[in-house]
């Protein structure tokens, strides 16, 4: 098992490894290349021809003229160190740019993850219980109703209704301009204000999808010897309910919870946009906007080491959740 | 799931695919289409999702053919009056635009392309998905340890962003390529739970007679395993289509994609750009295409929920009662 932590570590370093070369190799493709149009860009703001080459290697840290295995090595251990170069649009570090961003990002895809599986599997199980009842048929209509439904529309009509028309939310921003941050109650409430209708089109979309994959694990489970003799046994339902059927029921949930990660993780760049919500995505996609190379590949790096890490947890606490694990190689036919 | 090896008294053991020798083709057609095509389709008709979802599905197939035959006016700026509310005249149903662009040849000609685009993304996602998840779930080994870690890497980049950063290099314009490209890494979660449910089939006596019979890798995995897993495909390819609907309208919205013609998501984004958010007179800018676009995917996952059904053994022998136990499809696949 410790030999499984071990080989399970070394991926985590592998995948982003391979994210970091993949984005110096894009960089290399992009329209134009990485070069001309920032060269364009300096020239026309006056900087000296002579200095362009020693501000593009400031921006992006790599050295235009030096060969390809040298950039790659420079582009790659500057990574390495949290150093992704220079926004060309916000003319700050993007490493300062991100770590600002970075906890925006992590609250609300958090938050909503958590209420989507909270509620997600409390309405499943109560419908498994109560197989074919009104209760059951109206749940299941309204959750294959709300997952046909693309969060970005119900971001957009959440903007449209509550914070253009109605004016109880803001239409911008992570917290107010007034306010300091610090653990203060106006700087929660502000932030929760700000925050409260991205996490509300994340988790209302979500939200169908688990009650129903709940609903029919619990139907299976439910319908299981094990259930049987426990009630045979005379163990209380509370006990059923608890120990042996939501336990078993709960459990693939919770790889689907990685994948659901990466997709609420990678979502933030149309939601955190609609709502000019300042995090991750919305970096993202004003550098795209902007041509803005060293951000647009920064905040794509740190998305991805996100979720990994998210994933990486996740799987570590698999094993501690669910002891029948078994990590054994097939036989090679 | 019944499979040409299941009869196995009456196996020749000439014939790789241990097919009975008495009989003819004409009968091994009839059964196949008996086993493969009427009682499914009997069982998928007899649910009311999958009736439903098809209608859906056939509306915006129609909707498709209108504009392939051009039978419907195609979308110009200017060809009526701004700003016309819905409802209020013949000649635009469902009002027109800011720039007096009629709605509904609007949508009824963003159709074809998405269609296109929908269909190339889930057949490149499960192709590729069914490859590897059969491929590691058979060979095992080393075979299987080298696929699974490429899975690994690719399943832990976020789609989006990934879409988004080679959307930006290589600006296709191509539907066939986009969808592509938007479900580029999507097989790698479906590849993973494909290679879960080889590694059980692979142990099944059919499966190990054919290996003892020395049939190769190739035919036993075209032969004994894809079969089995079609309904699961089958299930997924429908979510990954939902999923290609999902993440292109999102996109194009967000005016990451490259666009030629005009589609749903193209229209969200002028309306929400032009102004649509602030007055309720540009509502309906905005909330036609997304009509349009909840439509679709509602139609998908009646689809896929419905064919879960028709797939699951326990519900498939049971035809005629209505018991609502049935499991939903991987949630892996919901939302993004």
């Amino acid at each position: 098992m410790a030999h499984y932590y071990l080989r399970r570590t070394a991926r985590v370093f592998i995948t982003v490894f391979l994210v970091a070369s993949l984005s110096f190799g894009l960089i290399r493709l992009l329209p134009g290349g990485p070069f001309t149009l920032l060269r364009a860009n300096l020239l026309r703001q006056g900087v000296p021809a002579s200095e362009v080459d020693a501000r593009i290697a400031n921006l992006q840290n790599i050295q235009p003229d030096a060969p390809l295995w040298r950039q790659y090595l420079d582009y790659m251990s500057a990574a390495a160190q949290g150093d992704f170069g220079t926004s060309i649009s916000l003319d700050e570090p993007v490493a300062q740019i991100i770590a600002e961003a970075v906890p925006w990002t992590v609250f609300i895809v958090l938050v909503s993850t958590v209420l989507i599986f909270v509620f997600g599997i409390l309405l499943g199980a109560i419908q498994a219980y109560w197989e074919g009842s009104r209760f059951d048929q109206l749940v299941s209509g309204v959750s294959i109703t709300l997952m046909s439904i693309p969060f970005y529309v119900v971001a957009v009509l959440a903007l449209f209704v509550f914070a253009y028309q109605f004016g109880w939310f803001p239409t911008a921003g992570t917290v107010g301009p007034t306010v300091d941050p610090g653990l203060t109650p106006e700087f929660v409430i502000s932030a929760l204000n700000h925050a409260a209708l991205p996490i509300f089109s994340y988790t209302i979309t979500g939200i169908g999808g688990q009650a129903l994959a709940m609903r029919g694990n619990s139907i299976q489970v439910l319908g299981n010897d094990y259930v049987e003799v426990a009630r045979l046994r005379g163990l209380s339902d509370r006990r059923i309910a608890t120990r042996y059927v939501a336990r078993n029921a709960i459990l693939p949930l919770y790889t689907g919870f990685l994948l659901l990660l990466g997709f609420r993780l990678g979502g933030t760049v149309i939601l955190e946009q609609i709502f000019s919500y300042p995090g991750l995505g919305y970096y993202m996609w004003s550098a795209l906007e902007s041509n803005d190379y060293p951000l647009m590949m920064g905040t794509f790096l740190v998305i991805t080491v996100a979720l990994v890490i998210g994933v990486y947890i996740a799987d570590l606490t698999y094993g501690i959740i669910d002891p029948r694990i078994s990590r054994g190689e097939t036989d090679a036919y | 799931m019944p499979t040409e090896s299941d009869d196995s008294e009456t196996v020749s053991w000439q014939s790789g695919s241990g097919v009975s020798a008495d009989v003819t083709r004409g009968e091994r057609l009839s059964e196949f289409f008996e086993e493969r095509v009427r009682k499914p389709a009997f069982v998928a008709w007899a649910d009311r999702r999958t009736r439903v979802g098809l209608l859906i599905l056939s509306v915006y197939i129609g909707m498709a053919v209108v504009a392939v035959f051009d039978l419907y006016r195609a979308p110009s700026t200017n060809q009526a009056p701004q700003l016309v509310g819905p409802f209020e005249s013949w000649g635009h149903p469902l009002g027109t635009t800011m720039s007096g662009v009629d709605l509904l040849s609007l949508i009824v000609h963003s159709t074809p392309d998405i269609l296109l685009m929908i269909v190339a993304g889930s057949v490149w996602a499960t192709g590729v998905a069914v490859l590897v998840g059969t491929l590691a779930g058979y060979k095992g080994g080393t075979v299987d340890r080298v696929l699974m870690s490429i899975s690994d890497v690719v399943m832990a980049i976020p789609g989006l962003p990934l879409v988004i950063i080679l959307a930006v290099t290589f600006n296709p314009q191509n539907p066939i390529v986009l969808g592509i490209l938007i479900n580029i890494n999507y097989w790698a979660g479906l590849g993973r739970s494909l290679r879960s449910q080889v590694l059980t089939i692979r142990e099944d006596s059919y499966v190990e007679a054919s290996r003892a019979m020395g049939v190769g890798t190739p035919r036993i995995i075209a032969k004994d395993i894809v079969p089995n897993l079609m309904p699961y495909v089958t299930v997924n390819f429908v979510f990954a289509a939902r999923y290609v609907v999902f993440a292109s309208i999102g996109l194009f919205f967000l005016g990451v994609l490259p666009y030629s013609v005009q589609n749903w998501g193209v229209t969200l984004n002028y309306a929400y750009s032009g102004g649509a958010l602030f007055t309720w007179e540009a509502a309906h800018w905005l909330i036609f295409p997304m009509i349009a676009i909840m439509g679709l995917s509602l139609a998908l996952i009646l689809l896929g929920q419905g064919m879960d059904r028709v797939f699951n053994p326990r519900v498939r022998t049971r035809l005629a009662e209505s018991s609502e136990s049935t499991r939903t499809a991987d949630d892996a696949t919901e939302g993004y």
